[in-house]
């Protein structure tokens, strides 16, 4: 079996915006609801910085841990999934989340919140694989059909990588091997004393 | 231990959802201007409903398709299910993607839903939209253009086409033109990159990226200098950073702006607008200084660099620090490491182009690659990133106002050529036209109105222009008139015209910016994916499209558009006369077959339809870093023959991945660079010397090949008895026979000849380029030194200003730096992008950046609402963005929003159901006054403006 991960080397993240305009497409979610965002720190500075990030499918799922009516439960592949119609909105995956990935439809302070939504690793939910109702309230289910994520296969640059995290590393350690190694996938173009620096290039 | 609990409790059941997407879009504060959320609910949603409802079991036709949006070329898997757009997968095996989208690509999918399209035929009737059917619509406007016809000649008819058309619409289009009798007709290429192909082709032979975006991987340094790929061109970043990765290539960043890309880069070079020659020179300086220029390629390939050295001299460090703002230090590091790190290569786009002092640019980023030794090899080259998915195509197919298809040109000889193309008589075409001299010149020899001019074209005194009448009736098909500047005045023309018919998907801009009450048609045109085609690609590749879905609604394809108008306007039989034509389907194929017949001069013969798809089927077997077919049926050949593709489709010829790469045959794709400008001048020979391709049985320069040339050198009788018929008294770009072309290249030699390139255009205005100031510029200390150039009498038919602009000094009134660009989720005036949901909640507002020591001194904070006023009387009100993205003294606006004008919401102007997500001031409302004087480029990367806190 599989462990499923996303991995978004931030040295290719342009912030280009196809990978969320690529979940919008594959899953169909509305207005509003960003199953996958790009975040970008530093905006406009020279250690300017992208990250795509969505639910990062825990191993240890904080969410899980807090959910009141148990709604999530983990794929043998180690994507974690949850179920909508036990989901009473509460946000409390929201408070445990450290990646801010679950999506409420409704956005008033004190209304209610909707059903949560996230991202499902393009797996579904727990309805039939490819049921109307499965693509109803999940939308795709690539995972079913032996294809991986519709964002990281759309990537511009490759930069948001998904899969089994041993070829994840095999992918990124390839990379490493080309330019160098200091901080991992979050590097900038800054010298050694910020956040991290490229290996690969003399140092400023 | 364990954060997640273990539980045995089944999970709840309840029904569905409980929420409806109206109810989510009343609460949702996301969407501004609540307009564009209610306006969510169109009825065309329903139909993306149904299409869902399509089962996952029915069978799935795969098409292969282009992205519609950039010319990186991007393939598409399209899956289709009972004709409906069900899915759309990464092409992994597409060369020059490998399956990767930016956000604009990874929605394409939404052309299946087209929810904001233009339904049907429209006319505005009492300032109301009423719909009306094809056949009325046709019969109206061609009443009506036969009427001015009448009265004002054919010229008063514009003709405003497309970089969206594919191959074979831009064809018809430039034909359609000249069957009617007019050069009025133009696209966007003219304010895009044609100040590139102007300054690229006069120095080395041919106007286009000389390399590829896959050839990248090959550099050892990459200058970016006014491009953002990382916005405009976003899989051009995977090579890019590719080559940084593998290559260790260098990068550096020029730009007014600390880009996505320059965030990118090993080094950013901050510049001011409108410094782009003098920063060249700056770099030149150092490398001429240093004796890093590559002294034997200059010698053999090069002719009059020791001008340009002249020039150089004079810009020393500190000239270049006080015009660019540069410091001596910054460029001296930039030229070490690009004469260190060869090859290398230079990507511009439109912050080199889109200057009044446009051709300068492009012939100084030229000259550096000269300098350095760097044309004609992998992993050097100019490469430069065209716009739309076909504006290569559409320039290369002639849709411009100097030229017919192929760059021939507008002489006698010319229309000769193509009139034998098209099996027409000459004399019946010279008829079409208006026979009257204006300044020397026939109308059907002289440039038509660029469409950076049309405004001028219907405001200008008839009597100052070189045409009979003014411009009185305007087709805007596939054309966004927010990408052009002077707004205000534009407005004043629409409101001028006898005539406006708006032939695209949606209304656009062009529908709503205007109060008239009458007089203009609204025609739906398909997208690209609801026909089939080819489209040519940056790098000079050919793509067949596979056609995706049925048109839309009531929306027809453009080339069908054209066949009913022909016969309207009475000259269907000629236009036709070569193509099948099933019902009012002319067939495509037939097209490109017409054109290949045609185009010589760029070798746009040897991609056959039959070819194109073979090489579309196999996009697989060829390499990621050359193109080149490794095995299978396509060996040797490169993907999407790159042109020239010389000879016709039966020599087999596989394309030119590198232009003027003397390392390979011409017969592999090989060349040297082109004898365009004579043999010799003052004496001194302009052939290569001692440099030709390998396998030339010339080893040394030579001149273009005519029949002459051919019997010179004993090489006639290697044609055959019918191409020696055809060849006589022709040369390579007229021999319809393609004989002269094949011989030549037997013998290894290239059809163009073999010259140097010449750093110095005589011929145009500024022989050596000149960094001249804006004509709006902040520094008026500069102005006395490096004044523009005089007012021109005639231009492109119409007076164009240069210096009585510049003389006004504005600079207190308006005194920060105002330059535009580009969003990565938008595309061109972006109505099509606007109305694609999953781009438009990525961008909702238009804004303008400002650095916030001028925020603080101009008092308004980020987000708040600020009045952008132009000097000309054009004001956009805008968000602000803070951000020091942009130096003191310079403000950035992206240019992709329309539908607002002057801070008026034009939202209920637009046709029910068909007005975009988003709409927001068109940049262009605010820009100025500015043309190239080779090309009328219009300036949108420098004028004046001041910016002030808008009262709520």
């Amino acid at each position: 079996m599989a462990n499923m991960k996303f991995l978004c080397d931030s040295k290719r993240c342009i912030e280009c915006n196809g990978c969320v305009t690529a979940c919008k497409n594959e899953n169909e979610v509305e207005w509003g609801v960003n199953r996958r965002r790009v975040v970008t720190v530093n905006d406009g500075l020279p250690d300017e910085t992208s990250i795509s990030v969505a639910c990062m499918h825990c191993s240890d799922a904080p969410c899980m841990a807090v959910c009141p009516t148990d709604c999530f439960y983990k794929t043998d592949d180690g994507i974690v999934l949850h179920n909508k119609d036990a989901c009473i909105g509460c946000g409390y995956c929201l408070f445990a989340c450290p990646f801010g990935a679950p999506q409420f439809p409704s956005k008033s302070s004190f209304g209610e919140r909707g059903k949560m939504d996230k991202c499902t690793f393009c797996a579904g939910g727990p309805e039939e694989d490819h049921s109307p109702e499965e693509k109803a309230k999940y939308g795709a289910n690539r995972i079913a059909e032996g294809k991986l994520p519709m964002c990281a296969e759309m990537c511009s640059t490759k930069a948001l990588l998904a899969g089994d995290a041993d070829k994840v590393s095999d992918i990124f350690r390839e990379r490493v091997i080309y330019r160098g190694h200091a901080d991992g996938a979050w590097a900038s173009n800054g010298s050694a004393e910020e956040l991290a620096y490229d290996a690969a290039q003399p140092k400023a | 231990m364990r954060l997640t609990k273990k539980s045995d409790q089944p999970a709840a059941a309840t029904a569905g959802l409980g929420l409806s997407r109206r109810r989510f879009l009343k609460n949702s504060g996301i969407a501004t201007g609540g307009v564009a959320a209610a306006s969510m609910m169109a009825p065309g949603m329903m139909q993306q409903a149904q299409a869902k409802t399509v089962a996952h079991n029915v069978p799935t036709e795969v098409k292969r398709t282009i992205c519609s949006h950039c010319s990186v070329g991007c393939g598409v898997y399209a899956e289709v299910q009972n004709g409906v757009w069900t899915g759309q997968e990464p092409a992994f095996d597409h060369p020059f993607n490998a399956g990767g989208h930016c956000a604009k690509g990874a929605a394409l999918r939404e052309h299946g839903h087209g929810d904001r399209r233009l339904k049907y035929p429209m006319k505005l009737e009492n300032g109301k939209w009423q719909k009306v059917s094809w056949d009325q619509a046709i019969s109206d406007i061609g009443d009506k253009m036969l009427q001015i016809r009448q009265e004002s000649g054919p010229d008063s008819i514009y003709l405003l086409g497309s970089a969206k058309f594919s191959n074979e619409q831009a064809y018809l289009f430039r034909k359609f033109a000249a069957l009617w009798g007019t050069n009025n007709v133009d696209h966007q290429a003219r304010i895009c990159h044609s100040t590139t192909v102007a300054g690229v082709a006069n120095t080395w032979g041919y106007g286009a990226m000389t390399n590829s975006f896959n050839d990248i991987h090959f550099c050892k340094s990459i200058l970016l200098i006014g491009s953002n790929p990382a916005e405009a061109h976003p899989v051009a970043m995977q090579h890019i950073l590719r080559a940084k990765e593998r290559n260790k290539a260098h990068m550096i960043c020029v730009d007014p702006r600390f880009t996505r890309t320059a965030a990118k880069c090993n080094d950013y070079v901050r510049i001011r607008p409108g410094s782009d020659v003098a920063f060249i020179w700056g770099l030149l300086w150092h490398i001429f200084e240093n004796g890093w220029e590559d002294k034997q390629f200059i010698r053999q390939r090069v002719y009059g660099m020791d001008e340009v050295r002249a020039e150089v001299a004079n810009w020393t460090p500190e000239k270049v620090e006080d015009v660019t703002g540069a410091s001596e230090q910054e460029i001296k590091h930039a030229a070490r490491m690009l004469a260190e790190n060869r090859p290398g290569t230079v990507i511009w786009c439109m912050g080199g182009t889109q200057h009044t002092t446009g051709n300068n640019n492009t012939r100084a980023y030229c000259i550096l690659m000269l300098a350095l030794g760097n044309m004609g090899i992998s992993g050097g080259g100019t490469n430069i990133f065209r716009g739309h998915d076909n504006v290569q195509g559409a320039t290369d197919l002639g849709v411009l106002s100097h030229t017919l298809p192929g760059y021939y040109g507008l002489s006698d000889g010319a229309w000769k050529h193509w009139a034998k193309v098209w099996n027409l008589d000459v004399d019946w075409i010279k008829g079409r036209f208006d026979p009257q001299v204006y300044q020397k010149l026939k109308p059907i020899n002289n440039k038509g109105i660029p469409v950076s001019r049309w405004v001028d074209g219907v405001l200008e005194e008839k009597t100052r222009m070189d045409q009979k009448d003014n411009i009185r009736a305007m087709f805007y098909w596939g054309h966004a008139v927010n990408s052009q500047t002077r707004g205000v005045e534009m407005k004043k023309a629409m409101e001028k015209l006898d005539l406006m018919v708006i032939v695209d998907p949606y209304p656009t801009h062009a529908a709503v910016m205007h109060d008239r009450k009458d007089g203009v048609y609204l025609l739906p045109a398909t997208t690209q994916f609801e026909s089939y085609g080819s489209v040519t690609a940056s790098n000079r590749s050919l793509q067949w499209r596979d056609q995706v879905i049925e048109p839309l609604f009531e929306s027809k394809p453009d080339h069908e558009i054209m066949y009913l108008f022909s016969h309207k306007l009475g000259f269907g039989e000629q236009l036709f006369k070569n193509i099948k034509v099933n019902g009012s389907q002319p067939l495509i194929e037939d097209i490109t077959r017409e054109f290949n017949a045609g185009m010589w001069t760029i070798g746009y013969t040897g991609q056959s339809p039959e070819r194109l798809k073979a090489h579309q089927q196999n996009w697989h077997t060829f390499n990621f870093d050359t193109l080149k077919g490794e095995g299978g049926p396509l060996d040797g050949e490169y993907y999407g023959m790159p042109w020239p593709c010389w000879g016709g489709a039966e020599m087999g010829h596989p394309g030119t991945p590198i232009l003027y790469d003397t390392s390979k045959p011409v017969a592999e794709g090989g060349l040297p660079f082109r004898a365009r400008f004579g043999v010799e001048r003052d004496g001194i020979s302009l052939l290569a010397e001692g440099s030709y391709t390998r396998g030339s049985e010339i080893n040394d320069g030579y001149p273009e090949f005519n029949d002459k040339l051919l019997k010179q050198l004993g090489w006639w009788n290697d044609l055959s008895a019918e191409e020696k018929q055809a060849a006589e008294g022709k040369n390579w770009k007229t021999d319809l026979s393609g004989g002269i072309q094949r011989v030549a290249i037997k013998h290894g030699c290239a059809p163009f000849g073999n010259a140097k390139a010449r750093a110095v255009v005589w011929t145009f205005p500024d022989k050596v380029p000149l960094h001249r100031e804006p004509l709006y510029t902040p520094r008026r200390d500069l102005v006395a030194k490096y004044p523009t150039w005089d007012d021109s009498e005639s231009m492109y038919r119409l007076p164009t200003l240069y210096k009585s602009i510049q003389d006004k000094d504005v600079s207190g009134e308006y005194p920060i730096i105002l330059t535009s660009g580009r969003l990565v989720e938008y595309e061109g005036g972006g109505e099509e992008s606007r109305s694609n949901p999953w781009l438009a909640e990525l961008q909702q507002e238009m804004f303008v950046e400002v650095n916030p020591a001028d925020a603080n001194t101009l008092g308004f904070r980020d987000g708040e609402d600020v009045w952008v006023h132009g000097p000309e009387g054009g004001s956009i009100k805008v968000k602000a963005l803070v951000t020091p993205r942009v130096d003191r003294g310079v403000a950035f606006i992206p240019f992709h929003f329309g539908g607002r004008f002057q801070g008026k919401d034009l939202r209920d102007k637009y046709p029910q159901g068909s007005d975009p997500y988003v709409t927001g001031e068109a940049a262009n409302t605010a820009m100025t006054y500015g043309y190239d004087p080779v090309t009328n480029m219009q300036e949108t990367k420098v004028t004046l403006c001041r910016i002030e806190k808008a009262s709520a």
